[in-house]
C-alpha cells in the first residue's frame, strides 16, 4: 500500500465519527433551532425576547466577573509560587490544582459545604453576626463555584509563563531604578499578557457553557446554560432549546478563537 | 526589605487562602462522609455506614461509569493514534485544519453538543436508551485530548528519520506505523489515557442530558444524590468519586513532571 493511501486510510476512523457525532448533530442543532413558529427569527428572538436577552445579559456578566476575578486571583499567588522557595511549596501547588478534575456537579457541592445552610460561611457568620448567611444559592453562590473551578486551570497556565519569563529583562528595569511596583506593571505584566488572554479566554468559555455548578445550585439565577435546560425539558420548546444552543456554542467559539488569533493556544476542558 | 518582606507575607496569606478555598470544602466532604451525624460535628462519632449505603444505591452508577470510560479510552485509542499520525504526516494547513475542526467539540458547551446529539438520534430507540449513546458523547469530547497530546509528542521526536530507516529496511506504511511510530508515541498515548479517563469519569454537562433512568453514571448519580439525599450520603458518594480520581491525577502530575524536564508540553 503506497504511504498516501495509508495516511488518508489512518484518517477514516476520525472521519466517520467526527462526521456522525458532531458535524451532523450541529447541522441537525441550527436546522432545528429554525423550525419553531418563528422560523429563523428564533434566532433572532435570543436578543428581542426580554427573558432570553436578560439571561445572555446575566450569563455574559457572571462570565466575565469570573475571568477577570480569576486572572488577578491566580496572577497574585502564580506569581508568588514560581518566584519564591519556602517549605510546603510544592503541596500548596497540589491543593491548587487538585480540582482541576472535578465536574461541575462536584464544584457545586464544594460551594454548598462552604456557603449552604450548614455551610462553614453560615457558621462563622452567625458567630460574628448572630444570623446564618447563606451565600451558595444566590449568584454570589454561583460565582464562587464559578470561581472555583476557574482558579486551577489559570494558574497553571500563569504559572507556566511567569518561569519562562526573561529574568534579564526585569534586572535591566531595576538597574535603570525601577522599583517593585514599576517592575510589574512595565515588564511582568506585559509579558504575561499572551497567558492572560489564552487562559482568560478558557475560564470565559467555560463559565459561559457551565452547566453541572448551576444545576447543582439550582437558585434563582437564570444562566443560559439552565434556561436552555428548562425550555428543553420543562417547556419542550425544543426549537427555542436548540437556538439558545447554538446561540451559546457560537459565543464561546468566538472567544477561544479570538483569544487563538491574538496568538494564545486555548484548549478549553469543561467538566 | 522591610517593604520586600510584608510583599511576601501578604501574598504567601493570600495564596494560603485561595488553597484553602479550594482545599476546605474538600476536606470537609470527606469528614461528612464517615461521619454519624454532620449537624453535630464529628463528635458524633464515625460510622462506614454512608459509604455502605451509597454502595447498595449507586454501585451500578459506578461500575457504569468504569466502563464507559474504557470504552472511550479503547474507542479514542483506536480513532486517536491513527489520525494524529495522518495529522502530523500531513501537516501544513490542512492538518491544521482538520485537528481545528476535532477540537471544537471542546468550544462547544457539553449541553449544545448533547442536544444535537438527541435531536440526531433520539428516534433510533434501542441506541438512544442504551448506553453507547453516553459513550459516542465521551468519544466526540474526549478525543481532541487524545489527539492533540498524540501530536505534541510526534512533533517533539523525529518522526521523519525513525520512518525512513525503517523504510530503507523495507518496512510498509503499516509495519511503520505500528512498530516505529507507535512505540515512540508512547508518552503521549499514555498521557491522553489518563486525560480521557478522568474526563470521562467525571462527564457531566453532556452525560446528564444523554443519560435515561438505566443509564445513569456516576456523575449523574452524585447529582441525583445532591439533591435528594442526605449530606452524608452525598459527601460519602462523593468521597469515593475522589478515591477514584486521585490516582488518575498523580499519575498525570508525574507524567507531566517528567516531560516538563525532557521539554515538552503536553
Amino acid at each position: 500500500m503506497p504511504r498516501r493511501l495509508f495516511v488518508g486510510f489512518c484518517l477514516v476512523p476520525l472521519g466517520i465519527v467526527v462526521l456522525a457525532f458532531f458535524v451532523l448533530p450541529l447541522v441537525r442543532l441550527l436546522q432545528v433551532g429554525a423550525s419553531g413558529a418563528d422560523g429563523l427569527a428564533a434566532y433572532w428572538a435570543i436578543l428581542t425576547t426580554p427573558r432570553y436577552r436578560e439571561s445572555l445579559v446575566a450569563t455574559l456578566a457572571l462570565a466575565i466577573a469570573t475571568t477577570l476575578s480569576t486572572l488577578i486571583v491566580a496572577t497574585i499567588a502564580g506569581l508568588f509560587l514560581q518566584r519564591n522557595a519556602f517549605p510546603g511549596r510544592s503541596l500548596l501547588i497540589a491543593m491548587l490544582t487538585f480540582p482541576l478534575a472535578f465536574p461541575g456537579v462536584v464544584v457545586g457541592f464544594m460551594i454548598i459545604l462552604l456557603a449552604g445552610r450548614l455551610g462553614l460561611v453560615a457558621d462563622v457568620a452567625r458567630i460574628l453576626t448572630g444570623q446564618r448567611l447563606v451565600l451558595a444559592y444566590s449568584a454570589s453562590g454561583l460565582f464562587l463555584g464559578y470561581l472555583y473551578f476557574s482558579i486551577p486551570r489559570v494558574i497553571l497556565t500563569v504559572m507556566a509563563s511567569v518561569e519562562k519569563l526573561d529574568p534579564s529583562l526585569e534586572e535591566a528595569a531595576r538597574a535603570l531604578g525601577a522599583g517593585p511596583w514599576a517592575v510589574h506593571r512595565d515588564v511582568i505584566l506585559p509579558a504575561l499578557t499572551p497567558a492572560f488572554v489564552a487562559s482568560g479566554a478558557i475560564a470565559f468559555a467555560t463559565a459561559m457553557g457551565a452547566f453541572g455548578t448551576a444545576f447543582t445550585l439550582a437558585g434563582r439565577s437564570d444562566v443560559l446554560p439552565m434556561v436552555i435546560y428548562t425550555e428543553f425539558t420543562l417547556n419542550a420548546n425544543i426549537p427555542m432549546a436548540a437556538a439558545l444552543s447554538f446561540g451559546l456554542g457560537t459565543v464561546t467559539w468566538l472567544a477561544l478563537a479570538l483569544a487563538r488569533s491574538l496568538g494564545g493556544s486555548s484548549v478549553a476542558a469543561t467538566g | 526589605m522591610k517593604a520586600r518582606r510584608l510583599l511576601f507575607v501578604l501574598q504567601a496569606a493570600f495564596t494560603i487562602l485561595i488553597a484553602a478555598f479550594l482545599i476546605v470544602p474538600a476536606v470537609m466532604s470527606m469528614v461528612a462522609g464517615v461521619t454519624t451525624n454532620y449537624a453535630k460535628g464529628v463528635s458524633s462519632g464515625l460510622t462506614s455506614a454512608w459509604i455502605f449505603q451509597v454502595w447498595d444505591l449507586y454501585a451500578d452508577t459506578i461500575g457504569r461509569s468504569i466502563l464507559i470510560a474504557l470504552a472511550t479510552l479503547t474507542c479514542t485509542l483506536l480513532i486517536g493514534i491513527p489520525a494524529a499520525y495522518a495529522l502530523h504526516t500531513i501537516g501544513g494547513r490542512t492538518g491544521r485544519l482538520i485537528e481545528e475542526l476535532i477540537t471544537l467539540p471542546l468550544a462547544v458547551p457539553g449541553l449544545a453538543i448533547a442536544l444535537a446529539l438527541i435531536l440526531t438520534y433520539g428516534e433510533f430507540g434501542a441506541f438512544r436508551q442504551s448506553s453507547l449513546f453516553i459513550l459516542a458523547g465521551h468519544v466526540v469530547f474526549t478525543l481532541p485530548f487524545m489527539v492533540r497530546s498524540i501530536i505534541a509528542i510526534l512533533g517533539a521526536i523525529d518522526v521523519q528519520t525513525l520512518e525512513e530507516g525503517a523504510a530503507s529496511l523495507g518496512a510498509p506504511p503499516w509495519r511503520r506505523f505500528v512498530d516505529v511510530v507507535v512505540p515512540n508515541a508512547r508518552p503521549g498515548i499514555l498521557a491522553g489515557s489518563l486525560m480521557v479517563v478522568t474526563l470521562s469519569l467525571g462527564e457531566f454537562n453532556l452525560t446528564w442530558m444523554l443519560h435515561t433512568p438505566l443509564t445513569k453514571t456516576l456523575p449523574v448519580g452524585l447529582a441525583d444524590s445532591y439533591a435528594s439525599m442526605r449530606l452524608e450520603v452525598a459527601s460519602a458518594y462523593t468521597l469515593i468519586f475522589f478515591i477514584m480520581i486521585v490516582p488518575l491525577l498523580v499519575a498525570m502530575e508525574m507524567i507531566g513532571r517528567r516531560s516538563s524536564k525532557t521539554g515538552l508540553l503536553l
